[in-house]
Parts: C-alpha cells; sequence; structure tokens
C-alpha cells in the first residue's frame, strides 16, 4: 500500500506540555495525537470521526503544517517522490509543499479576512506565492468563482465577506483552497457552521471537484452521516488514537469496536417511534494528560475485560478483517 | 438523507440565487485593480462616514476642530491683509506691541486694576509719585477694544492674534503625536501579540514600566536640561505612549486578531510572518489605532499647555505660554478682571482636546459596533 499511497501518516504524536513555567519544565503532557498511523491513497477521500477534543483538527493540522508534530512522520508524495513534511524547510520547497497541500476551515465566517475582498481571499495564494500576473490571477480567480458555482463572478470578485452568506463564504474559502491546484486537501468540519439546507450543495461541490480535479481530500467531521456522504473510508479517532480503520459501508455496516458501536448507535434515526437502545458506554471522554498505558478506551467500554485489556497497553490497529483495521483485544479475526 | 438532492447543477441553487440578489453596483472587471480598489474604499469611506454622522457629537467635535483649522489659515491671511503692513509692529503674535497711554490713580490696594495702580509699580514710571497722584502710562494688558478685540497681554501683544497663531502649534503638535503613537503602538501591540513569547513578554513589560512612570514630571526634568522643541515634544509624547498604554490596548485587540482562523488560512496559503502581520493583523488593528490617534490629539494638546505653562517649551507661542506670561506678570489670581489673559488660551485648550476627543468617542462607535445605540 505503501507504494501508492499519496499521502502516509506514520505513528504522529502531538504533545502539549502542561504548566510549563521558566523555571520548570513540564512534567505532564497532553497526549492530543497518540501514534496515529493512516494512508490515503490518490483520489481517496478519508474521513477522520471522533468526539470533540480527540485530536482529529491536530492530525489535520499537523498535515498541512500549521502544527510542529512533536514525532512521527507525514509523508507526502509529490511528482512522484515522497517526501517527509517535517524536512521541508527550505523556502522554495515551502513554496511548493503550500501549494500542494490545503486546508479548508470549519468556520466560514471567521476564515475569511473581513477586510479582504474575495478577490483578494482566493487570489492570496497566488498573491503571496508570487504566481502570475494580475490579470491573469483575476482570470483565474474568476475561473474558479464559476466553478464553486458563484456567479456571475464579477459580482462576487469584489464583494467583502460580510455581503455574502455562509454558504457563498464556504465556497470562497473551497475556491481559495483549490487555486493553486493542489493534490491534497484537509478539510476541517468544512460544513458542520453552515445550515443543513447549504450542506449538501458545499457538500456536492466538493465531490464534484474531488473527482474534477484529481483531489485527495483529509475530512474531518464529527457528524458520521456526513462522513459516510464524501468519504471513501473512514477512520474513527479516540483520546489521540485510531480506533478503527474501515471502508466506509463496511464500517457503518459492520462496526467491529466498541467505541463505534456506541457512535453508530448514536445517530439520530428519523422515525418517532424509534425506541433507541441503551447507551452501552459510561462515564464521558477522560483526559488525556499522561494517560495510562492501557486500551484509551478501557473505563468506558462496555466490554472491557480486566484479565485482557487491564495488564495490556493499547492494542495495535490490527487487520481483523479484509481492510478492516480494528485497535481491540476483543474483537476477534475474521477471515472473509 | 431527506435533503439529498441531484449532485451537480450549482447554478439551479435556489438559495445561492436568492442572496446573490443584492443590489451592489455592477463592477466591471475591464477596470484596472487599483480603480475598483478606490472605489471599494470610496463606498466603505461612504459607509462609515454615515455611521459616524448618525452620532451628532462626533459632528459638533469635527465642527469646533474645522473653526479651530480655520483660525490656523485665517491668521497668516489676516497677517498679510488687514494685520500687515505698517499694523505688524503691532499685531505680531510674538514680538508686536500696542498699548494706549492712559491715566491712572496711584493706589495702596487696587480695586479696580483698570483705573488704579498701586503705588510701588507707579514708582517705576516716576519715582516721585504719591497715593492720589494721577499718573499716565501704557496700559498693558488692555481690555478688549475695537482695535484688540481680545484686549493686550501683559507685553501688549494681540491675544486674538496669538490665540490665531498659536492654534498651528497645537495642530502641528496633535498630529506629530498621534502618528508617532499610532504607528510605534501599532508595530508594537501586533508584533507581542504575533510572535508571543519572549518578544511579548519584553514589549509589554517595558509597556508596563512606562505606564509607571509620571509623564508630567519626567517631562518637567527632560525640560530642564535640554531645550524641547515642539515637535520633540511631540515625538516624545507618541514614543511614550505608543510603547506604553496604547501599545497594550492594541496587542488585546490584535491578540484577538492573530488567533482568527483567517489568519490560519493565509499561513496555509503560504504568507510569511510580515504578511500575516501587515495584511491581516495590522488591518483589522487600524480602526481601533486610528481611535488612539484622536484619544493621543487630546493628549498631546493637554500636556503642551502643561509644558509651556512651565516655560519649559522652545516655542515662540503657543496656548500654554500665554497663560504662562500672564502667569508670570501676576495676573493668574486677578480672575475675572483680566479675564482675557486667562479665559481664550484656556478655553482653546479645552475645547480643541475636547473635539478631538469627541471625535474619538464617535469613532468608537464606527469601530465597536456593540456601542451603536440601536
Amino acid at each position: 500500500m505503501t507504494t501508492e499511497a499519496h499521502v502516509e501518516v506514520k505513528n504522529l504524536e502531538k504533545r502539549y506540555p502542561v504548566q510549563k513555567s521558566v523555571f520548570r519544565s513540564a512534567k505532564d503532557f497532553i497526549h492530543a495525537v497518540d501514534g496515529v498511523n493512516f494512508s490515503i491513497a490518490p483520489g481517496e477521500s478519508l474521513g477522520l470521526v471522533g468526539e470533540s477534543g480527540c485530536g482529529k483538527t491536530t492530525t489535520g493540522r499537523m498535515l498541512v503544517k500549521l502544527l510542529e508534530a512533536t514525532s512521527g512522520q507525514v509523508l507526502l508524495k509529490t511528482d512522484g517522490e515522497v517526501v517527509d513534511i517535517a524536512n521541508i524547510t527550505d523556502k522554495d520547497d515551502l513554496k511548493s509543499f503550500r501549494s500542494d497541500v490545503q486546508m479548508i476551515f470549519q468556520d466560514p465566517f471567521e476564515s475569511m479576512n473581513p477586510r479582504r475582498t474575495v478577490y483578494d481571499t482566493i487570489a492570496e495564494p497566488l498573491t503571496v506565492q508570487r504566481i502570475g500576473t494580475v490579470p491573469e490571477r483575476e482570470t483565474k480567480v474568476a475561473e474558479l468563482l464559476n466553478l464553486v458555482g458563484l456567479t456571475p463572478a464579477e459580482s462576487f470578485m469584489f464583494r467583502f465577506p460580510h455581503e455574502l452568506s455562509g454558504g457563498q463564504r464556504q465556497r470562497v474559502a473551497i475556491a481559495r483552497a483549490l487555486i493553486v491546484d493542489p493534490t491534497f486537501v484537509v478539510a476541517d468540519e468544512p460544513t458542520s457552521m453552515l445550515d443543513v439546507s447549504i450542506r449538501i450543495s458545499v457538500m456536492d461541490l466538493m465531490l464534484k471537484l474531488a473527482e474534477r480535479l484529481d483531489v485527495s481530500y483529509l475530512y474531518i467531521t464529527h457528524d458520521l452521516a456526513v462522513a459516510r456522504y464524501m468519504c471513501d473510508r473512514i477512520a474513527v479517532m479516540y483520546l489521540g488514537k485510531i480506533v478503527e480503520l474501515a471502508p466506509t459501508e463496511d464500517l457503518l455496516a459492520n462496526p467491529m469496536h466498541p467505541y463505534t458501536k456506541a457512535l453508530l448507535s448514536a445517530v439520530p434515526v428519523p422515525d418517532p417511534s424509534y425506541k433507541r437502545p441503551p447507551v452501552e458506554i459510561k462515564g464521558g471522554i477522560s483526559k488525556s494528560i499522561n494517560p495510562q498505558p492501557r486500551c484509551r478506551f478501557y473505563d468506558r467500554c462496555p466490554m472491557a475485560r480486566e484479565d485482557i485489556c487491564g495488564p495490556q497497553d493499547h492494542p495495535p490497529l490490527e487487520e481483523k478483517a479484509p481492510d478492516h483495521w480494528v485497535a481491540c483485544y476483543l474483537v476477534d479475526k475474521q477471515s472473509a | 438523507m431527506a435533503l439529498e438532492q441531484k449532485p451537480g447543477d450549482l447554478q439551479a441553487d435556489p438559495l445561492v440565487a436568492l442572496e446573490g440578489a443584492e443590489d451592489l453596483p455592477a463592477i466591471e472587471l475591464t477596470d484596472p485593480l487599483w480603480r475598483i480598489r478606490l472605489r471599494l474604499l470610496w463606498r466603505n469611506f461612504k459607509k462609515n462616514w454615515g455611521l459616524f454622522a448618525e452620532n451628532k457629537i462626533g459632528l459638533v467635535g469635527l465642527f469646533i476642530i474645522g473653526v479651530f483649522a480655520l483660525m490656523a489659515i485665517a491668521h497668516p491671511v489676516l497677517m498679510a491683509t488687514v494685520w500687515g503692513g505698517d499694523n505688524t509692529e503691532i499685531y505680531d503674535p510674538v514680538i508686536g506691541y500696542d498699548a494706549v497711554v492712559k491715566e491712572f490713580i496711584v493706589v495702596e490696594v487696587v480695586t479696580d486694576p483698570l483705573s488704579e495702580i498701586e503705588l510701588i509699580d507707579a514708582r517705576f514710571t516716576n519715582i516721585n509719585a504719591q497715593v492720589g497722584d494721577i499718573i499716565s502710562q501704557p496700559q498693558q494688558p488692555a481690555p478688549p477694544s475695537s482695535k484688540h478685540l481680545l484686549g493686550t497681554d501683559p507685553l501688549g501683544r494681540d491675544v486674538l492674534s496669538q490665540l490665531m497663531f498659536s492654534t498651528r502649534a497645537a495642530f502641528f503638535l496633535g498630529m506629530v503625536a498621534a502618528l508617532v503613537t499610532v504607528f510605534i503602538a501599532t508595530t508594537v501591540g501586533s508584533m507581542a501579540a504575533f510572535f508571543r513569547g519572549f518578544v511579548d513578554s519584553f514589549l509589554m513589560r517595558l509597556a508596563d514600566l512606562i505606564l509607571l512612570m509620571p509623564l508630567i514630571p519626567i517631562l518637567i526634568v527632560i525640560g530642564g536640561f535640554w531645550t524641547i522643541e515642539l515637535w520633540q515634544l511631540g515625538v516624545i509624547i507618541g514614543v511614550l505612549n505608543g510603547f506604553g498604554g496604547v501599545a497594550i490596548v492594541l496587542r488585546s485587540q490584535a491578540l484577538a486578531v492573530s488567533v482568527k482562523p483567517f489568519v490560519d488560512a493565509a499561513r496555509v496559503a503560504g504568507g510569511s510572518k510580515w504578511h500575516l502581520i501587515f495584511r491581516h493583523v495590522i488591518p483589522n488593528v487600524l480602526p481601533l489605532s486610528f481611535l488612539y490617534m484622536m484619544f493621543g490629539v487630546t493628549e498631546a494638546i493637554s500636556l503642551e499647555a502643561v509644558l509651556s505653562f512651565f516655560g519649559l517649551l522652545n516655542v515662540d507661542m503657543s496656548w500654554g505660554l500665554m497663560i504662562s506670561v500672564a502667569q508670570a506678570e501676576g495676573y493668574l489670581l486677578r480672575g475675572l478682571d483680566v479675564w482675557w489673559l486667562l479665559f481664550p488660551a484656556g478655553m482653546a485648550v479645552s475645547v480643541l482636546a475636547a473635539a478631538f476627543f469627541l471625535v474619538g468617542r464617535a469613532m468608537d462607535e464606527v469601530v465597536n459596533p456593540r456601542l451603536r445605540q440601536r
């Protein structure tokens, strides 16, 4: 799989020190992302699903170099070459990295500078990377605006963000991410702040563009329905660890990890007479400060067995069924 | 999913069509970019002006500033025409002299300074003067007359001319102080907020130190050692304010801006640190900077009056100096008897300082939408 992976993440970790001061180095760390492994094939979109605080946004931000990883590697394949993005420090390399990898942010109201026009916002990657002349940029921006469905482009180009609706802004944000022809886009809950009515059209737009421009997505979301609509594969994260990774339909039809099962049972069902089974997991999400060396889900797990899970470290992510990876000691290997 | 619709065909999205219908002037792409930007700036300005004009306080402030500006412009014009030529000796604000010779009754204790003269003063003119004598001597200060609309000062100079002449100095000082303040404070605040860590700690502790220093005593000490020119005073006020209190306020604003996702978005777009600071952080801090610029002018004008009053400023003529001269000649406690020596200058300082403050308050409402009364 390594050879064909577009993006490969190996043992990625991010730790934040707690209570650090000038005189004392930190003793405690928050393990925001704790050894995450996955890979994304070219043109694939991988969903990263989990509850808030589980480290999915941190993972995404490390992939676009907004954050430095504490340890681990992110390997990116560009022009047939595989590079570790931590080693991209040279100005020219960084420039090409910035046009290869882009990000779409969660909040369309905050991700655009209120003092700059739509044109300035969309053309920003071109301007800062000194790509093309001004008329060329204008043409390109107009083209992108048409592509994301903001037509006629001329009437949108010189508006300010406050003159746009949430959906329109998110389209602008998508246009900004796509103007440099990236091959990989990290989308951090791009639809979670949008009205449900606009959500579907933005998601359709992203799917259409992914197909047309051959972009791979890392799609971060907490909404399984969105992930199902958008993603080829889904990775479920819990407290900085990936607990289950499988193709979308396989994961939804046949969840193996107890956390994924609980997550799926919490999805709203559009049926008023539907009786929700009692939530199986207990307690709330625990803190990830210096976690104990055992399964992260141990305290809440309905299946936890002290003789098996208790003495062992967090279970490794293993292929329990073909292409279906689970991190749990209690799930048996199936062969199909 | 009930909301599912056919993928693609985005133009048909009814929501987009609805919201796109806002009627904004259609901008033709054939125009060069700079002209479009200019038009946008103008539109923005008009919008903000509308908000500003809603607040009558701000308009009053602007009107007062306008009146003073007219005074400043009118002075050289008057000096070249009505007060010019042969009259220059009379009306020059610094070296002019005009005093009507008037008869005074010599008394022991003066009750009416405009007709009586104390014995000890009379003996400067006539060594043999006695109580009850009537002696002739030039009257200075002289009360307002048709020749001198605001009277003359203790040295026989025209007060109105001085008042108008000083307006220029007040504006000049205010501008210098405000520009230096805003330039330094915006840069310092934005850098501190953006870089955090050591830069932040250093600049903010420096600001605390400056805040702790008593500004007026320090200026008096500086003025005692060196002659301070007007522009130097402006720069000193600007530097102290810029590294001090204003920097702290602007830093907190910049802090709120620099964690906004659009800064991250610009970083992902490949923007350098300086691009982020100058294109994203500072433009969003600038409105607040302008606000503090207005308050800075207020402070500078008042400080100038204080320093000139102590005679520590090397300036030909200023409002503070006018009061200082009245004080040096012993008229400060005479109160209303010689009102034209104190009131015009004192009022000018207060009113102009207040006018800038009012404009600042009105701008505050443009900048902080929460303050708007709606």
